[in-house]
């Protein structure tokens, strides 16, 4: 059932959907949700990822430094779903806060792909895309920082959306990297996912890089022509099937009257340069409240600093602490000139990068990820890992728009995605783009 | 012989109604951990919003120091671990301050004033307060995110007494702006103080010392003597490089020294960067403009004390330095007594009787209407000089109304020619050999007489009156 059926559901009708979904959500060996509870507010259940308060609900952000912690308060996205018709059923899994792009990295144990079971589901939204890709929710919220959303989404199959930054409220989300996070829909479809951002977006007072204007809801128009841009040399850089399901969309675009233009860009080795700089700078900061003091997992010690210490030392994850290191050594006094500041300029170089490129095109398709979702255990260097996300990193470091949609599968049948990309705060041209795509391409789960 | 060179670093509490990034009040002396929310507490998910009032103190103050107020200034996180730091960073302007480059003057006493510069001002939050018991620590973060403004002066003041005068000078400036209770002992108004010595004619400073968490006029005082004191001391005993070094001191208020934090800040690196949670602080020519209209200063109204009412600049100084004294002035004016008397019987007799009692302005028994009252009866002639200050000591015990206090008294002054003419016939009649020797010519003995003439009234005659009726008398 998708999130347009359901919203039309009587309240009893949408109770029952719960009770069906609560006993599939037990039935499945997905490791999708961490539990399923309920806000117990009425409406069409939503899977929240479990790094967006709920009130009185564990936000756990799938780390053992945060087990025990429940939220006195809601996330202004859940606020709004409730004014949408909409409420949080379930916490779905994660990549410990939200770093990692596979799922594994969770304190609950990995989730695994609907697709094969053998696969990674993505990160670090891979709760929610498997939940969603497995028919085990209507849709779903997660989280984008530099792909969180849309490569998990691609990888199992279903429709993910990160919007301009600014355009959701952050108040609420735990703090991954503050300039790049934006929460953002997982659905079976562009139509809901247009539907749950509509019901998410707007301006918040309470979040000061909230977007402060005006905000018209999505009516999407599939048959509107646009001018889409090919990044040319990311094609070189994918698998082969990746890049026969690229060369069917650029086929399905034109045929359906689109404009195609070939661009390049400098290169994904920036974006991953860059990204790893900034968002671990922020995080470093951002991940420090998390001291045993107010709340969590504290770990006693003898004196202030041994309680820290033992603290953070149990309650973090391997790459945790690897980005936290990573991101106090850039901010350090004597490199942070030559790392932050640097990566803070070659962020602009980005941004104008796409600036350009929108100057002749209203839409930008590029490939989510270089191949489809992979197995279990077959990438273990950190610095390949950072490299699934190549695609979609530069997004978040221009704080731009984008919806990945399932364009096609690979040989072993795994889905394959690709990534529609706007100007700021034009998602009215993503989702017409993208369900013109969605419509032609006719993608079957 | 030594140049001593202080700079200064103030934290004003801006007595803003709530904190700086979320709307809990900011109320002294609430249950612990009351005035809290998601925010201030740090907890996961929330985030800071900046409160408008706090920027539009932080640009009055910019104002009142002729300083430059950028249209762009940025919040930065000063990353440190400490309980009462719930975020594990303070958000502080660090890269570029809201307020940049002012001065105030300093006025001593012989009437002379000097120029210290601001370098600048910025916004930030407040600290909880930890306490530490037997074997645990409590935290209270009821001050956490209270709204500061950091004031760094430049390195100008070269004496224990400049620096004091500046730190006062500032004192009053904000309390005149109303942005902050500037209360020093409940630590709304507490600097750190920079402390270095240099031979005199080198030009290069010292190795600079910073005393912290100063709250009280007489510590920073001795604290900067007793500093000033070891520095020189080290120099002249050759060991200026190994016990003067770059470091946090600690002024113990019991043995009146100061120690050495040694060790704890030695590598603080805070790793400052922009707060991505908060877009640069952009204020507009507009609300700067509009941030202009604050009250009199204390310079101006020291100045307008001077032009308009003729009074002497050491006691204008003396009225406005403190806002609540400058008030009571202006109220005691407003009865309509002369600028003289006002001045004379606020700066001297009244705050000599508060001074013995330990009271401030705010705490005086007599308010400024009945201190007005008390000098028209002395320019009317009811009562006399002396009998004005009978009148004040009796009403700093006592809450009676004016009138009454000078019936109950008896100060009335006797001013009828007749009344005055009958005691002087008698003092005369009974010192014939006196006024024999005044005729002759010792002149003197008039004030004997007049004396003997106010004594005989027991003080109620009139003094001008008697010397003018001695005279007529006496040809």
């Amino acid at each position: 059932m998708t999130l347009k059926e359901a919203l039309n559901l009587s309240p009893e009708e949408q109770q029952s959907l719960k009770s069906e979904l609560k006993a599939k959500i037990e039935a499945s060996d997905l490791n999708a949700y961490i539990d399923s509870s309920d806000d117990g507010c009425g409406g069409v259940p939503i899977a929240i990822k479990d790094n967006i308060s709920v009130k009185d609900w564990d936000v756990n952000c799938a780390s053992n430094i945060l087990k025990g912690y429940k939220s006195p308060y809601s996330a202004t996205v859940i606020e709004n779903l409730h004014r949408g018709g909409m409420s949080a059923f379930g916490r779905t899994n994660m990549d410990e806060f939200a770093m990692g792009s596979t799922t594994e990295t969770s304190v609950f144990g990995k989730t695994l792909n609907p697709h094969d079971k053998n696969c990674v589901p993505g990160g670090s939204s891979g709760g929610s895309a498997a939940a969603v890709g497995g028919g085990l929710a209507v849709a779903a919220l997660g989280s984008d920082t530099g792909g969180s959303i849309r490569q998990p989404a691609a990888f199992c199959g279903c429709v993910g959306m990160k919007p301009t930054y600014g355009r959701v409220s952050r108040y609420g989300l735990v703090a991954f990297s503050s300039s790049l996070d934006q929460i953002g829909p997982i659905t079976q479809n562009v139509e809901d996912a247009a539907i749950l951002y509509d019901a998410i977006a707007g301006h918040d007072s309470h979040d000061s890089t909230s977007a402060n204007i005006e905000y018209k809801p999505t009516v999407i128009d599939s048959d509107r022509k646009m001018t889409v841009a090919v990044i040319e040399n990311y094609l070189e850089e994918v698998d082969a099937p990746t890049r026969k399901a690229m060369e069917e969309s650029i086929e399905a675009l034109k045929s359906a009257g689109h404009t195609v233009v070939y661009k390049k860009m400098m290169g994904t080795k920036y974006d991953i340069s860059t990204y790893y700089i900034v968002a671990p700078a922020e995080a470093s900061a951002n991940l420090s409240r998390f001291d045993g003091i107010r709340y969590g997992n504290r770990i006693e010690g003898d004196n202030l600093e041994e309680l820290y210490l033992k603290t953070r030392t149990e309650g973090f994850g391997d790459e945790v602490k690897r980005r936290i290191m990573l991101g106090n050594f850039v901010l350090s006094s004597g490199y942070y000139d030559a790392y932050y500041i640097k990566a803070q300029k070659v962020r602009h170089l980005i941004k104008n990068e796409y600036e350009q490129i929108f100057n002749e095109a209203d839409l930008i398709l590029s490939p989510v990820t270089p191949s489809a979702a992979f197995e279990f255990g077959t990438i273990n260097d950190p610095l390949e890992m950072y490299k699934s996300d190549m695609f979609t990193l530069s997004i978040n470091l221009a704080g731009l728009p984008a919806i990945s949609l399932p364009v096609g599968k690979d040989d072993r049948g795994m889905p394959i995605g690709a990534q529609f990309i706007a100007k700021h705060f034009d998602e009215q041209s993503l989702f017409d783009g993208a369900s013109s795509l969605e419509k032609i391409i006719n993608y079957k789960g | 012989m030594f140049e001593i060179v202080i700079g200064l670093e103030v934290h004003a509490q801006l007595n803003t109604k709530t904190k700086i990034f979320c709307s809990c009040p900011t109320s002294f002396n609430e249950h612990q951990n009351s005035n809290t929310c998601p925010t201030c507490l740090a907890l996961p998910g929330a985030l800071p919003v900046l409160n408008k009032e706090a920027v539009n103190k932080a640009m009055m103050f910019g104002h009142a120091v002729n300083a430059t107020i950028n249209e762009k200034s940025i919040f930065n996180r000063k990353n440190y671990f400490y309980p009462d730091n719930p975020k594990a960073y303070q958000i502080s302007q660090f890269d570029v301050a809201i307020v940049e480059d002012g001065e105030l003057m300093i006025d001593f006493e012989d009437g002379s004033s000097k120029r210290v510069g601001i370098t600048r001002a910025h916004l930030e939050e407040d600290a909880g307060k930890n306490t530490h018991e037997a074997n645990h620590s409590k935290v209270d973060l009821n001050r956490c995110g209270t709204p500061l403004l950091e004031i760094v002066s430049e390195p100008d003041m070269r004496s224990a007494e400049e620096a004091v005068l500046y730190l006062k000078k500032l004192h009053s400036i904000v309390r005149y702006l109303d942005i902050s209770d500037a209360n020093m002992q409940e630590g709304s108004f507490r600097c750190d103080v920079n402390i270095s010595i240099r031979p005199e004619g080198q030009e290069e400073f010292g190795t600079r010392v910073e005393v912290k968490n100063m709250n009280s006029f007489k510590f920073i005082n001795q604290a900067i003597n007793y500093e000033v004191n070891r520095q020189i001391e080290a120099y002249e005993d050759g060991v200026y490089e190994q016990e003067v070094v770059q470091e946090t001191r600690l002024f113990n208020t019991d043995t009146g020294e100061t120690r050495s934090m040694r060790g704890k800040e030695e590598s603080a690196d805070y790793r400052y960067f922009p707060d991505p949670d908060l877009l640069p602080l952009i204020v507009t020519k507009a609300d700067i403009e509009k941030a202009g209209n604050i009250p009199e200063l204390p310079d101006e109204k020291k100045q307008r004390y001077i032009d308009e009412l003729g009074i002497r600049a050491y006691d204008a100084t003396v009225i406005c330095a403190d806002k609540a004294v400058a008030n009571y002035f202006d109220e005691v004016l407003e009865c309509g007594v002369s600028a003289k008397n006002a001045v004379n019987y606020l700066t001297n007799e009244l705050n000599g009787l508060l001074n013995k009692e330990g009271l401030t302005i705010h705490e005086s028994p007599i308010d400024a209407q009945k201190l007005g009252a008390i000098i028209k009866n002395l320019e009317d002639d009811t009562i006399n000089g002396k009998g004005a200050k009978k009148l004040l000591e009796f009403l700093m015990g006592e809450q009676t109304e004016v009138d009454a206090a000078i019936e109950k008294l008896g100060l009335k002054q006797v001013s009828d020619d007749g009344a005055i003419l009958a005691i002087i016939d008698e003092v005369l009649s009974n010192n014939e050999d006196k006024v024999e020797e005044y005729k002759g010519g010792k002149e003197k003995l008039f004030g004997f007489f007049v004396g003997q003439v106010m004594k005989a009234s027991r003080g109620s005659a009139n003094p001008a009156k008697v010397n003018e009726l001695l005279r007529e008398k006496l040809g």
